[in-house]
């Protein structure tokens, strides 16, 4: 038995707002750990649904639970959604089992999307490490189709291994149409494989690469904690200036809305607040431990 | 201000039954002051004290009549208005016909006897709930709210730190002070002096209106705890790797019970149940604790895995990152954290050991 049948079309949740039902369409196994499950609205269930880079879904399977999940797919396009789902919990690993046709109820979209139109003008340089390039692709989407508005777009793309960078079926793909559109992409492992042409390291031996101008720079980051601190460190390192590097962050959350606490950090609720943060609202809470 | 005896009082809680209202009230169960519904005035703890010390609670008995001589027992208004377990919603599949049952809208709740600390409490999760939870606002706006003026606080009590008592100053709708033969009753809202009609009320004398200040200023003077909040957020912050964090985690339990005790404490599981034939689910609300190594859990990791972080945690939301958030403290003084603490862990002790040594750092020790 599938562990969604069909779902309930009016059943709404009082706690953050409807759920709308969407039907699986496709699954791409990213890497070893991971799936983006592509997804378009059951009939009339889609109205109005919008969102902006950045911003995340409450996903729901009848009677196991809900997980608030990125949205990795092209924000002109709401009507077909992807989210890249790493298998690590209850909900997420139940997503296994699912195949086309199964329904997934939807809350969202929620939080504090990139902030593209600060960035316009200036070089976008996007920071990414394994599944941490998912939350940050609907923002290269949303700046490849408005190139002008930018100066370089610049993206260093980093993994542990070759196998864990997501959308690697694309890579040649997107390395085309980037090349066409004048995008920078530079790729990097922190440990190479037969076979694998890029560079190799982790992604902040990119920004020399990258010849990264700090004055015009506006940069995303998206990836471990860990990474984050690195990179963010790096580039104020290079005089990006804190302002001008923008972060996107991971907790629990249950609601979506700042009412049931999980999801804090500090001062913040990740889910409204967040997820993307300016790097000085928060790194000084990314080096406390246990935050 | 207006006086009521003692028979009169007894007509009021009388006519709120009979206006529809679940009366909410204290009575003696298990050896502690609950709050639960009542029939009326008899069920109250008549001639009842009550002993409060970190990790302790016991009833006595006085030599006199009074109903409210007591600070409050382990409850607040929490549990009916945010109740720990709440149904929010029902999903069917297979597309059969799938119709909310119309949820029978329980009475209205008249709450008799809460204090200044749990009114401000309610006050505190308004600004939590009443935008965001439509539930919650409903029950809220539909309550009637008997407040108290304290005149025997706890020995865990610290509202005159906190600037939330013992005097009621908000959210109430009628607040009382008792004396020997009857109350002194105060109207807070048109509604409360509404209420007053359908009993025998006179106008106070002037001393028993001084009376009602000299009980609060007794019981300013009679607080269990002091606190020094000047500048607590910031030492908070600026402590997060104070030793003491380390220290309070080798008594801490990590239990809960402050959490649940606490009348301001939201946080809360939204937990998924599947009915026996496997065609409804339901997604039920239930309080969490932060002390609980899942409240932390995300993306296949425990952020806290120590009672350490998660005492830090407790005590730095409540006490700082609560004004960040919504504009107040999330403590009103109550002590209920420090009586049901089962280890006796006293927040205004924890506060002032940190603030003695501000700004040690946790040394590694090899």
């Amino acid at each position: 038995m599938s562990v969604t049948e069909t779902l309930d079309a009016r059943a709404t949740q009082p706690e953050g707002g409807p759920m709308r039902i969407a039907l699986i369409q496709r699954i791409v196994p990213e890497t070893p750990e991971s799936s983006t499950y592509w997804m378009g609205w059951r009939d009339g269930q889609g109205e109005g649904y919008l969102f902006e880079p950045g911003q995340f879904n409450m996903l729901y399977l009848f009677g196991i639970g809900e997980v608030a999940i990125s949205i990795s797919s092209d924000p002109n396009h709401p009507e077909r959604l992807g989210h890249t789902i790493r298998h690590v919990g209850r909900v997420t690993n139940a997503f296994r089992d699912l195949k086309p046709g199964d329904e997934v109820g939807v809350r969202g979209p929620f939080g504090r999307p990139w902030p593209l139109h600060e960035a316009e003008g200036h070089d976008l340089v996007v920071v990414a490490g394994g599944v941490g390039v998912c939350p940050v692709r609907p923002a290269i989407e949303w700046a490849m189709r408005r190139r002008d508005r930018f100066h370089r777009l610049i993206l260093l793309l980093g993994a542990r291994t070759p196998e864990l960078l997501p959308y690697q079926d694309q890579l040649d793909e997107w390395m085309s149409l980037m090349e066409r559109l004048g995008v920078e992409l530079h790729l990097t492992v922190d440990e190479a494989s037969p076979g694998w042409l890029y560079g190799e390291g982790v992604v902040t031996t990119l920004f020399p690469k990258a010849h990264l101008e700090p004055d015009r720079t506006t940069a995303f980051m998206c990836g471990p904690e860990i990474m984050m601190r690195f990179a963010g460190t790096g580039l104020r390192e290079l005089g990006v200036p804190a302002e001008r590097i923008w972060l996107s962050t991971e907790r629990h959350m249950e609601c979506g809305i700042g009412l049931c606490g999980h999801c804090q950090l500090g001062p913040y609720f990740v889910c409204k607040d967040g997820p993307v943060f300016r790097y000085d609202e928060i790194a000084p809470l990314m080096e406390v431990s246990e935050l | 201000m207006r006086y009521l005896d003692r028979s009169g009082f007894a007509g009021l809680l009388r006519s709120l039954s009979d206006a529809g209202y679940e009366v909410i009230g204290p009575t003696v169960r298990d050896g502690a002051i609950v709050l639960e519904p009542i029939e009326g005035a008899e069920d109250l703890p008549v001639g009842v004290s009550e002993e409060q010390a970190p990790g302790r609670y016991r009833l006595g008995s006085r030599d006199d009549e009074r109903v409210f001589a007591w600070a409050h027992g382990p409850e607040s208004a929490k549990r009916f208005l945010f109740p720990p377990r709440e149904l929010l919603t029902t999903i069917r599949r297979n597309g059969g016909v799938h119709s909310e049952p119309p949820p029978e809208e329980p009475r209205p709740f008249a709450f008799v006897g809460l204090r200044s600390c749990d009114l401000h409490a309610i006050a505190v999760q308004d600004r939590v709930f009443m935008d965001l939870d439509h539930a919650y606002r409903r029950r809220r706006e539909r309550s009637v709210f008997i407040g108290v003026n304290c005149e025997v606080p706890g020995g865990t009590c610290f509202c005159v730190s906190m600037d939330t008592g013992p005097r009621c100053t908000v959210g109430f709708d009628l607040a009382l002070t008792e004396l020997d033969d009857g109350f002194l009753v105060e109207e807070g809202t048109p509604r409360g002096a509404g209420l007053l009609v359908a009993v025998e009320t006179r106008e106070a004398t002037a001393p028993e209106v001084d009376e009602v200040e000299r009980i609060a200023d007794r019981a300013r003077a009679a607080m269990g705890r002091v606190l020094d909040t000047s500048d607590l957020p910031n030492l908070l912050y600026r402590n997060r790797s104070h030793p003491r964090w380390k220290d309070v985690a080798q008594r801490c339990l990590a239990c809960g019970n402050c959490t649940n005790a606490c009348p301001t404490c939201f946080c809360h599981d939204v937990v998924d149940g599947v009915s026996l034939s496997g065609d409804e689910a339901t997604r039920t609300r239930e309080w969490a604790t932060c002390f609980s190594a899942e409240y932390s859990w995300a993306a296949g990791e425990v952020v806290r895995p120590t009672h350490a972080g998660r005492y830090r945690q407790w005590l730095t939301h409540k006490f700082a990152s609560w004004i960040d958030q919504f504009g107040t403290s999330g403590c009103v003084g109550c002590g209920r954290c420090i009586t049901w603490c089962p280890v006796g862990i006293d927040v205004t002790e924890e506060i002032a050991a940190i603030r003695f040594r501000d700004g040690e750092l946790e040394v590694a020790v090899p």
